[in-house]
C-alpha cells in the first residue's frame, strides 16, 4: 500500500483501490455527459485524438495478453496465441465481420495444438 | 451482427439502427410491462455477444490473481469492459494508482459524448436528474447501442423504465456470471482457464477495428499493440499508458499523413 499499487495486504484496499483507479475515472465522465447542457462536439479534433488513444490503450492491453500473459495464459505458447489472434482476425473478415465466429476459430486454434501437444 | 463495437463514440451508423427491431403494440402496456420487455432485451445479439466477453473476463480476472467477490465488485462499479481490463491490465502490471487512474480516464473520456448523445432519447418530460445520473452508470457501449435502436419505439414517458430494465438486469447479470464463472473455473484445468481467458484478446481486437471509423482507429489499433513491447522493456509498471499513448498520437500523426497523401493523389 506504501506504493499505492494494488496489494491484498490490507482486506479492504483492493476495494478502495477498484473505486478509485476504476469507478471513479469512468463514472465522472457518465455524469459530466448527463450535466453538460450544451452539446459536445464528437466530430472535433480534440474528440478524434482522444478517441484513438483510448483505442491504442486497449490494443496495448490486447499485445499484453498475446506477448506477456500471465497465470494459464502462459503455459499457451507465444507462438500459438499470435496464431490464435491472426486466424480469429481472418475468420472474422472472411465472415463477414461476425464477432463470434473470430472467437470460435481462435479457440479452435488452441485447441488444435492442445491436441497436437497431447498427442506428442 | 454488424452492430458497432466497442470503444466508440455515436456513430451515424448505429443511429440507423441496422438492428432495429419492432416491438409489439405499445398501447395498454403497464410501467412493470415495461421494464419486463427492456429486461427481455439480455437475449438480444449485442447483449448475448456481451455476456461471451464476460466469461473471457472472469478467466483474465482469475489469471491476474484478484478475488472472485473483487471480480465482481469491479464489474457492477466500472462497468464498461474496456476500463475494466485495463484496470486488470494495470493490477496485473503493478501500475501505482495515479497512473492506473489515468488509464482508465482515458479509456472511459468517450463516456461522455455517448451519455449526452442519449440523454435526449430517455429522457421523459418529468425525468429528474438523480434518475439519469443513476441511469448513466449503467451506459457502456452494448447499452447505448440498445438503447440508440429502440427507443423510438417506446413512449417517451417509459423510456427511463425500458432503458432501466434493460441495462441494470444486463450488469446484475453480468456481475453474477463473472462471480459464477470465476468459482466454476477452479474446478477446470489450466489449459481451459487460458483458452477462456484468451476470449477477451480476440474478442476486443474484432470489435475494435470493426468499429473504427476511418483508418486512425484501425492504425490505433495496430500502433497500440506494437508499441507495448518496447514500452514493456523500457518502462515496467507504465508500459499501458505509455503504449497506449504513443501508439495513438502515432496513428493520429499517421492517419493525417494518409489523409494528406490521399488528399494530394
Amino acid at each position: 500500500m506504501a506504493d499505492w499499487v494494488y496489494s491484498d495486504v490490507v482486506p479492504w484496499w483492493p476495494y478502495v483501490f477498484i473505486l478509485l483507479a476504476g469507478w471513479l475515472p469512468t463514472d465522472m465522465w457518465r455524469y459530466l455527459g448527463v450535466v453538460s447542457a450544451s452539446r459536445i462536439d464528437e466530430t472535433g479534433e480534440a474528440a478524434k485524438i482522444a478517441r484513438t488513444i483510448a483505442t491504442s490503450l486497449v490494443a496495448a492491453v490486447i499485445a499484453q495478453l498475446v506477448f506477456f500473459p500471465s497465470g494459464a495464459l502462459a503455459g499457451i505458447p507465444t507462438l500459438v496465441r499470435l496464431l490464435a489472434l491472426a486466424v480469429g482476425f481472418a475468420a472474422y473478415l472472411a465472415s463477414r465481420r461476425r464477432i463470434l465466429v473470430g472467437i470460435v476459430a481462435a479457440e479452435l486454434v488452441i485447441g488444435g495444438w492442445a491436441l497436437v501437444a497431447a498427442l506428442d | 451482427m454488424r452492430w458497432s463495437g466497442l470503444l466508440l463514440l455515436p456513430t451515424s451508423r448505429n443511429r440507423l439502427g441496422l438492428m432495429t427491431t419492432h416491438l409489439p403494440a405499445v398501447s395498454e402496456r403497464s410501467d412493470l410491462g415495461w421494464i419486463a420487455l427492456g429486461m427481455k432485451g439480455i437475449l438480444s445479439p449485442p447483449a448475448l455477444i456481451l455476456t461471451t466477453a464476460f466469461f473471457g473476463f472472469a478467466g483474465l480476472c482469475r489469471e491476474a490473481g484478484i478475488s472472485w467477490q473483487e471480480a465482481g465488485f469491479m464489474t457492477a462499479v466500472v462497468w464498461a469492459l474496456p476500463a475494466k481490463i485495463i484496470l486488470l491490465g494495470a493490477i496485473t502490471a503493478g501500475t501505482s494508482l495515479p497512473a492506473a487512474a489515468f488509464a482508465v480516464a482515458l479509456s472511459s473520456l468517450r463516456m461522455t459524448p455517448m451519455v449526452v448523445a442519449l440523454m435526449p432519447e430517455i429522457r421523459g418530460p418529468k425525468t429528474k436528474v438523480p434518475t439519469l445520473l443513476f441511469l448513466s452508470h449503467f451506459v457502456a457501449i452494448t447499452a447505448w447501442v440498445f438503447a440508440m435502436e429502440r427507443m423510438g419505439d417506446v413512449p417517451r414517458d417509459k423510456r427511463t423504465l425500458y432503458f432501466g430494465g434493460f441495462a441494470v438486469t444486463l450488469t446484475a447479470m453480468n456481475t453474477v456470471l463473472v462471480a459464477i464463472v470465476f468459482n466454476l473455473m477452479g474446478q477446470l484445468p489450466a489449459l481451459a482457464t487460458g483458452a477462456l481467458a484468451f476470449l477477451t484478446p480476440v474478442y476486443f481486437f474484432n470489435s475494435l477495428y470493426g468499429s473504427a471509423r476511418d483508418a486512425t482507429g484501425r492504425l490505433a489499433l495496430f500502433c497500440g499493440m506494437a508499441a507495448l513491447p518496447p514500452a514493456h522493456w523500457l518502462s515496467p509498471g507504465y508500459e499501458l499508458l505509455i503504449a497506449g499513448i504513443c501508439g495513438g498520437l502515432a496513428a493520429y500523426v499517421g492517419g493525417r499523413l494518409l489523409k494528406l497523401r490521399r488528399g494530394a493523389a
